[in-house]
């Protein structure tokens, strides 16, 4: 039994991480990506938020007491940039989640019942595709009043699945033709075996890669909107840093530009990371692959 | 001659308690259509008919695109057939209550032509052996599912099984994923297996130990089969004592017992087949005396020959007679069935 | 008919010739030491299961190597009219004009063997225009002759495009032109596999034809066993990257000497002919990247000795042209 523990855990956690250090980018990803989520999920409970103003430190350099310098008040940038982090991958957590629920399911159910069922589907996604996103969410914003990262979320969330439910519904039609979906309905293993474990492991490589690529497309929506302050939701976040910086004319300052170029670099290295981390994702749901052959 | 007396009366036997049987069974398929062209349909199977008896082996003898892969999925329920009925020792699957259903998708397997498309590579041997003997209820615990694998391996000769049990399909040669198939169709104890093209795929050498252990299937479990190929040579070694199906186009041209078949072929189609096949021995095959066929194309699916579906390649064609009427599969003295009207007339 | 083929001196030669190329697992030694000569004006078929580096070896007689492929050592060697060509050693330009113009290859897949978009009359030209000497309407003419000589309506097929065609058209065309700029030697890869067995009749017949209307030298590359037994005047057994034994095609089928020739030919049934019980050899083809030591054959040969796991046998005469590699059968 310790045997098959042992086995159990090697391939859940060991070989993964051997799979993923044998793609040279993909580890740099990975290891980025780490150290993002690391700064901004552990980060504040060690890296007090600084919120008080300072007037004579307005603008200051990087310096060792400042490591970004500060902003417009006097407030230390780092401090912020640590805080400001944890929105926006909540944000874009929850919406690809949100996104990659709907395609999944409503994707795979499509090409599984076809005829009617499928018809309504694909037209209500294609009706979708053809919606322009920014426009409809900056008039929402209108409309609804932003409270909390959570409500963006989903509203973002809503509204991005349709790209990846068409894809993924072309592979699901694709799998299901297989023979050894066609052995699994002769031995009657059921339309939920052949789904969860059938068909799903042959795509668990695709729906996380699209689930990162969601994830990013949800950091850009959000950060866009932010910094066009067409969603107004107050609190410290990388999006909000950028739209404070920009009204706040630190564009002009020499001694300002870690003030609005630290949470692009941010942005842009998350961002990085995730794609790049993709690529031993692949690698790392192959079974051909993590097995060393 | 008493051989021959016996064939006949086991297939009287046959026709009145198959394991399975096609009734005049139609299968089409929608082909093209959009706003600029007309949808179409391929008829790729044209009222076939035939039984088979428990323990009968039935060849299904035919070139790529005559319809016997469809004829396979629709023996093991994969497809329905658009006229006419596949029938389950008499009941028609497809009327059946959910049930009997399922006693019919248990009783009967298919062992696919391609080995490195029948596993799925996601699951090691164990776990694509252990989902049919939970779902169906046949192991209880975990250390069952292992030792009823273990046993299913030793039964393909995959030995020592403990080797392969937690292999992965990517590490198995293509011989080795085919007896995992086997094992796999076997979990479920069926009393008839659909092999469709069991071993085209799998190298020369190592064909006979998989066909071996079909016969050994056949023998020692009684299982019933419906065996295709595109290989009359590996049909008439597999099925020695049973019988040969011919198949062009869609329509069965003759059914009859392998060794009449093989010796005398009536249809044209086998005829010609027959003689055209290249054998492993270059004194026969080099003084082999073929029958020409007066056109070397296969028409198309969608655009079907009018009468006898040979005609326009058939030597012996009549006019008038041939490109008109449909030849209907006619019983023999011998007991062989015939669609030809040379031979009725 | 095979012994005159055998008197004739040799067109195309191998000697110990060793390639390999690389995959995800390693080195794949697919071809170990092959020395095999072509006579002019023979058919020369060479037998072997997946993984015996047939096609490699095919391959590399027009110097076609999969990316990774690396020759270490041996050499080809070319004499059509006394002279000598090392294959190679010739420049990639020589090369160029060297394929289809002395030696041509039909390979196995005859539908993606052709550009899709392309007609027939273009295929034909393109193969034409790679090589000087033959003018449009020279290579139209040649083109029509050939797909006349194939069998084919030649007017209306060189307008086609590939999926206009049948399966075996395809094919014919294939042949058809890889024979434009008069090679001598014709290569074929699995000529009649995943045709239907009309068409294949039609095929061997046509081949055999060809052969002699143009004088040709031919060398089949198959798993097939009766392709072999139908066209062949000499074959090769390959196993595991060597040949383990040559000769005569009737000592070859009625006088097998090597245990995997013998397993070979007992393993496949006739259609006519009386029953015969059929045997199939244990195990599995060996694998390329991870070869067994001594003879390759001795774990699924039921005559091995402890000299077979240890030295691997020579290639010995056991009769007039026929060779063997293996201990037991000298």
């Amino acid at each position: 039994m310790t045997m098959r523990i042992r086995a159990l855990a090697r391939s859940l956690v060991l070989d993964p991480l051997r799979v993923i250090r044998r793609n040279k980018m993909g580890f740099a990803g990975f290891l980025v990506l780490s150290f993002i989520l690391l700064l901004s999920i552990v980060g504040p409970l060690f890296i007090p938020l600084d919120t008080k103003t300072k007037i004579d430190q307005i603008y200051n350099p990087p310096s060792w007491k400042h490591i970004l310098g500060t902003d417009s008040q006097g407030r230390d940038i780092f401090s912020q940039i640590v805080h400001g982090g944890k929105d926006v991958l909540l944000v874009a957590f929850l919406s690809s989640a949100i996104s990659s629920m709907i395609a999944v399911t409503f994707g795979s159910l499509s090409a599984f019942l076809g005829g009617r069922f499928d018809s309504l589907i694909m037209t209500v996604t294609d009706i979708m595709l053809t919606i322009p996103h920014f426009p409809l969410l900056s008039v929402l914003a209108a409309f609804v009043k932003f409270t909390s990262p959570v409500m963006l979320a989903v509203l973002l969330g809503l509204l991005a699945w349709p790209g990846f439910l068409r894809a993924l519904r072309a592979q699901v039609l694709s799998l299901k033709e297989r023979d050894y979906v066609q052995a699994a309905r002769v031995l009657d293993l059921g339309l939920g075996h052949i789904i969860f474990r059938e068909i799903m492991p042959n795509m668990m490589a695709y729906i996380a890669i699209a689930f990162i690529l969601g994830m990013t497309g949800a950091v850009y929506s959000q950060v866009g909107l932010i910094m066009l302050g067409l969603v107004p939701f107050s609190g410290h976040n990388w999006g909000v840093m950028i739209n404070l910086a920009w009204t706040r004319g630190a564009i002009f300052y020499s001694g300002s530009m870690s003030y609005i170029l630290a949470p692009i670099a941010m942005i842009a290295l998350f961002q990085w990371s995730m794609v790049a981390f993709t690529r031993s994702l692949e690698e790392v749901f192959n079974p051909r692959l993590r097995m060393g052959q | 001659m008493m051989k021959e007396q016996k064939n006949t009366a086991d297939a009287r036997k046959a026709a009145a308690d198959p394991v399975i049987q096609m009734d005049q069974v139609t299968k089409t398929f929608p082909w093209g259509g959009s706003i600029l062209s007309r949808r179409r349909t391929a008829k790729v199977l044209d009222r076939v008919s035939f039984a088979i008896s428990k323990g009968e082996v039935l060849c299904l003898v035919g070139e790529s695109g005559c319809g016997k892969t469809t004829t396979g999925k629709l023996v093991a329920g994969l497809l329905n057939p658009t006229e006419g009925r596949v029938l389950f020792h008499g009941a028609d699957i497809w009327k059946m209550d959910p049930q009997k259903f399922k006693a019919y998708r248990r009783a009967v397997q298919l062992i696919q032509q391609d080995p490195y498309a029948s596993l799925n590579p996601a699951h090691s041997i164990f776990d694509t052996l252990k989902a049919p003997l939970v779902r169906h209820g046949i192991v209880r615990t975990q250390e069952e599912a292992l030792s009823r694998a273990k046993e299913l391996l030793q039964t393909v000769d995959l030995t020592p099984p403990d080797d392969f049990l937690f292999k992965y399909p990517h590490q198995l040669s293509g011989g080795q994923r085919q007896r995992v198939s086997i094992a796999r169709a076997l979990t479920v104890n069926p009393e008839f297996i659909v092999a469709d093209e069991a071993v085209s795929m799998i190298d020369v050498s190592i064909r006979l130990s998989i066909i071996a252990l079909l016969s050994r299937l056949k023998n020692e479990l009684g299982v019933t089969f419906l065996f295709i190929t595109h290989d009359l040579a590996m049909a008439r070694y597999f099925a020695w004592e049973g019988r040969i199906a011919v198949m062009y186009l869609g329509s069965i041209v003759e059914i009859g017992t392998t060794a009449r078949l093989i010796q005398e072929p009536l249809h044209p189609y086998t005829k010609a087949l027959l003689l055209a096949i290249p054998e492993a021995d270059p004194e026969i095959t080099r003084h082999k005396q073929t029958l020409p066929v007066r056109s070397l194309d296969i028409p198309s699916l969608l655009d079907l020959p009018s009468g006898c579906k040979f005609h326009p390649r058939c030597l012996f064609f009549i006019e008038g007679k041939c490109d008109v009427e449909v030849p209907q599969l006619t019983p023999r003295e011998d007991g062989r069935l015939v669609a030809c009207h040379l031979r009725s007339a | 008919m095979q012994a005159t083929a055998t008197k004739t001196a040799p067109i195309l030669s191998t000697r110990d010739l060793w390639l390999e190329y690389s995959n995800r697992r390693g080195t794949v030694k697919a071809v170990r030491g092959i020395t095999i000569d072509l006579y002019r004006g023979e058919s020369l078929a060479l037998i072997g299961e997946s993984g015996s580096g047939k096609t490699t070896l095919g391959l590399s007689l027009i110097r076609l190597l999969p990316g990774s492929g690396r020759v270490r050592s041996g050499s080809i060697l070319y004499e059509p009219d006394g002279r000598t060509q090392d294959i190679l050693s010739m420049s990639e330009e020589a090369m160029r004009r060297f394929r289809w113009q002395e030696i041509a290859m039909v390979f196995q897949s005859a539908l993606n063997a052709f550009n899709p978009v392309l007609r027939i009359w273009d295929q034909i030209y393109d193969t034409v225009k790679a090589h000087d000497g033959m003018s449009k309407q020279e290579a139209r003419k040649r083109g029509l002759e050939l797909l006349k000589m194939l069998q084919l309506d030649p007017e209306r097929v060189i307008r086609s495009y590939p999926h206009e065609l049948s399966g075996g058209m395809r094919q014919r065309v294939l042949i058809a032109v890889s024979l434009l700029l008069n090679p001598k030697i014709l290569i074929l890869d699995e000529p009649t596999t995943a045709l239907d067995i009309l068409t294949q009749r039609n095929i061997i017949d046509l081949l055999r034809k060809i052969k002699t209307e143009l004088d040709l030298s031919m060398v089949f590359i198959s798993h097939d066993l009766s392709l072999a037994a139908e066209l062949a005047d000499r074959v090769a057994t390959m196993y595991a990257g060597s040949v383990v034994e040559i000769g005569p095609v009737n000592d070859m089928f009625y006088r097998p000497r090597h245990p995997y020739t013998v397993g070979l030919i007992k393993a496949v049934p006739t259609v006519t002919g009386d029953y015969r019980e059929l045997f199939s050899i244990p195990g599995s083809p060996p694998d390329l990247v991870d070869l067994p030591s001594g003879c390759k054959f001795h774990e699924r040969c039921d005559r091995a000795t402890k000299r077979c796991h240890e030295e691997e046998p020579e290639l010995v005469p056991v009769g007039d042209g026929h060779y063997v590699r293996c201990f037991s059968a000298t």
